[in-house]
């Protein structure tokens, strides 16, 4: 243990110190630094390094590394399940959303939400029951294990790379903002700390750090959205009716007419141009519910639990926090309306808000609890990313130490200790390109990566996990080709999109002309997983289809299925 | 993941013997037909509501009652996440109380 002790201090030594010397190398524009947060957040990270020594003197095999031993009950799991996927991006993301444009930023709640059940009907027991690590386990049950998991490696480091590099430069744009540090600083300071939590506490250490992080940011949401909802008399009604009248009187500011500035008032109780055509809408809102499903650092959560009973359990506290919170952001983003956008104090001289427009619910806090307030909000927004990309990494490392070294390099021969060596290296040159990948895209919009992230899942994982569970005619070449369809569909039609052919590339027009692939991508990859099976009549996929019943049986009953290591 | 060639053949034929056994059939096909019904209501509310989004905006900018600030897409959005929260309660509620004891009763059975 010492030793442990002794490596995370020479690591913060080694990697902190080029951090500070950047940060006095930086440009002085940066904003005032915000010594409570600083505090604040110190003292979060504190608590989660000695939760990281706790947790690395219980993490001795590959089962505590990537699953906590399969000893986290449901209730635990369900907190840590919101804290993995509660980002600062749903925080800030949509109470900006909706300090912006009103009832859009519900639209993108919704989609969030409805990923869930999804997630318990058809996944989350049979997961527990099939598999022990990865969701690759689940989705190369039956099939040629190589192929399969080379396909799940993959398109797992293509959605946790691009999920990762939005968080980074998320963190970075944020925390100069918070606290008044640079954006190399804080880019440093997040995959340090990620690095610590997943090299030496693996899933133990994440799991708390997630779960803490659901406390804190469950708590201060509601602490904001019950002194938004009292300073109107605990009406939501009058909330509402304050926030158009606030919007009216911005418009009418401005230089609109009474009508005009009428219109814009009442144009944000109800959708707006967020969703511009009906084919954008429906391939939005696939994406955001079957993403959900498809989402590897989401899907390796339940093999932490002992039982499909506690994965099921789970899931229903997770949808539980999630809503509430979505529900919360709601009412924070109206309050930052009636609160943030009327008072000069956090404006900037063309109206707009100090810092961005993502710092209303910020300056929300700042308006409710004064600086201290403010601080711990600020604390609390960089805990959140912290524990998302601990999250992202974890399941990035496990794709590659026991999907490709493991399963498919060793053949399942590798011991603990070698599988266990290769998934910390692979942490490490995680955490290393995070880094260099967030310096790299400060400047870029990286807003679409996170949907990005949302639609390879959807296009990719969710096809293959689903009819690999559901369907006796899957086979390996189904899958694969399926599997890769659908994530180089997405990711070709993304890329021509507007998002990235006009906004990032500068080209005129877009080849693609829809927000969002998944509504042609998905379905193309069910398409070419069902006709490349039905069409396969190798030897490989008569064993394929030979291997279904026994698979169910395991699925539906849990006979056979990994158990929790004795602790 | 390291059983004998033995052993894996002894769980392959008891996965097999389960297969057959009627309490088995019933669980699957009660909890399949459950299941599918939960998704099919998720996936009308869900994308019934983004349905409405696309073709009909103005209904739900729509006032809740004359003179209300509130509109009608406010309960319907918020309806939406609470629809989700309940059908996954719902779910849970049931196979507690119906499909763990069923599955409790096959491994008594099959899995010493």
């Amino acid at each position: 243990m010492r030793t442990v002790a002794r490596r995370v201090g020479l690591l913060l030594l080694v990697l902190g110190l080029p951090a500070v010397a950047l940060a006095d190398n930086a440009d002085g524009a940066s904003p005032q630094r915000n010594w409570a947060a600083i505090l604040m957040f110190a003292a979060f990270v504190l608590l989660t390094l000695g939760i990281t020594r706790w947790a690395a003197r219980r993490t001795r095999t590959t089962s505590d590394f990537y699953a906590a031993g399969g000893g986290i009950t449901g209730f635990q799991n369900g907190l840590a399940i919101a804290g993995d996927y509660m980002s600062a991006a749903s925080f800030l993301g949509i109470s900006a959303q909706i300090f912006a444009d009103g009832y859009d930023g519900l639209i993108y709640s919704t989609g969030f939400l409805v990923g869930w059940p999804i997630i318990l009907f058809l996944l989350a027991e049979r997961m527990r029951n099939l598999g022990r690590y990865t969701f690759a386990d689940v989705a190369s049950f039956r099939f040629a294990q190589a192929p399969v998991r080379l396909f799940a490696a993959f398109s797992t480091l293509a959605v946790v790379l691009f999920y990762l590099i939005a968080q980074m430069v998320g963190a970075g744009q944020l925390i100069t903002l918070l606290f008044g540090l640079p954006y190399a600083y804080a880019v440093v300071t997040v995959g340090v700390l990620m690095t610590l939590y997943v090299l030496f506490g693996g899933m133990i250490a994440t799991t708390w750090v997630q779960i803490i992080k659901a406390v804190l940011l469950l708590g201060c949401a509601t602490v904001m959205a019950v002194a938004v909802l009292a300073s109107t008399g605990f009406s939501p009604d009058a909330l509402f009716a304050k926030a158009v009248e606030a919007k009216t009187r911005i418009a009418a500011a401005g230089g609109a007419s009474v009508d005009d500035a009428a219109a814009a008032g009442r144009s944000i109780m109800g959708p707006g141009n967020f969703i511009r055509d009906p084919v954008s809408a429906i391939s939005f809102g696939m994406a955001l519910m079957f993403g959900t499903a498809g989402l590897p650092h989401i899907l390796m959560r339940f093999f932490t639990v002992p039982d499909a009973e506690q994965a099921r359990k789970s899931v229903l506290w997770a949808t539980g926090w999630i809503g509430y919170f979505y529900i919360l952001t709601f009412i924070i983003g109206f309050g930052a309306i009636v609160m943030v956008a009327t008072n000069p104090e956090f404006l900037d001289g063309s109206g707009g808000l100090i810092g961005g427009s993502n710092m209303a619910a910020i300056h929300l806090a700042d308006a409710i609890g004064g600086s201290l307030f403010l601080g711990f909000v600020s604390a609390v927004a960089f805990a959140t990313i912290l524990a998302v990309v601990a999250g992202l990494t974890l399941s990035g490392a496990a794709a590659i130490s026991h999907d490709v070294y493991a399963s498919v390099i060793r053949h399942g021969q590798a011991t603990s200790e070698e599988e266990l060596r290769v998934s910390r290296r692979t942490v490490l040159v995680l955490a290393v390109v995070a880094i260099l990948l967030g310096i790299l895209f400060q400047h870029q919009n990286v807003a679409f990566m996170v949907s990005l992230a949302f639609a390879l899942a959807a296009s990719g994982n969710f096809p293959v996990l689903l009819l690999s569970i559901l369907w006796p005619g899957c086979t390996t070449r189904g899958v694969v080709a399926g599997g890769t369809v659908g994530v180089v569909v997405a990711l070709v039609l993304t890329i021509l999109s507007p998002t990235i052919w006009v906004s990032v590339l500068g080209n005129a027009d877009p080849i693609f002309p829809y927000s969002s692939p998944t509504i042609f991508s998905m379905p193309l990859a069910f398409f070419t997983l069902w006709l490349v099976s039905i069409l396969d009549r190798s030897g490989r996929a008569a064993v394929d289809r030979a291997g279904y019943l026994e698979q169910r049986v395991r699925c539906e009953t849990g006979i056979g299925a990994a158990r929790a290591s004795a602790h | 993941m390291t059983q004998g060639q033995g052993d894996a053949a002894a769980a392959s034929k008891r996965l097999r013997e389960v297969s057959e056994d009627p309490r088995y059939r019933e669980l699957v096909r009660r909890r399949s037909r459950f299941t599918w019904l939960l998704t099919a209501a998720i996936l009308i509310v869900f994308f019934g509501y983004i349905l409405l989004i696309a073709f009909d905006r103005a209904f739900l900018a729509r006032p809740l009652a004359p003179g209300s600030a509130t509109t009608l897409g406010i309960p319907i959005g918020i309806g939406v996440i609470v629809a989700g929260i309940v059908l996954t309660g719902l779910y849970v509620w049931r196979a507690d109380k119906v499909f763990d004891p069923i599955i409790r009763s096959i491994r008594a059975d099959f899995d010493a």
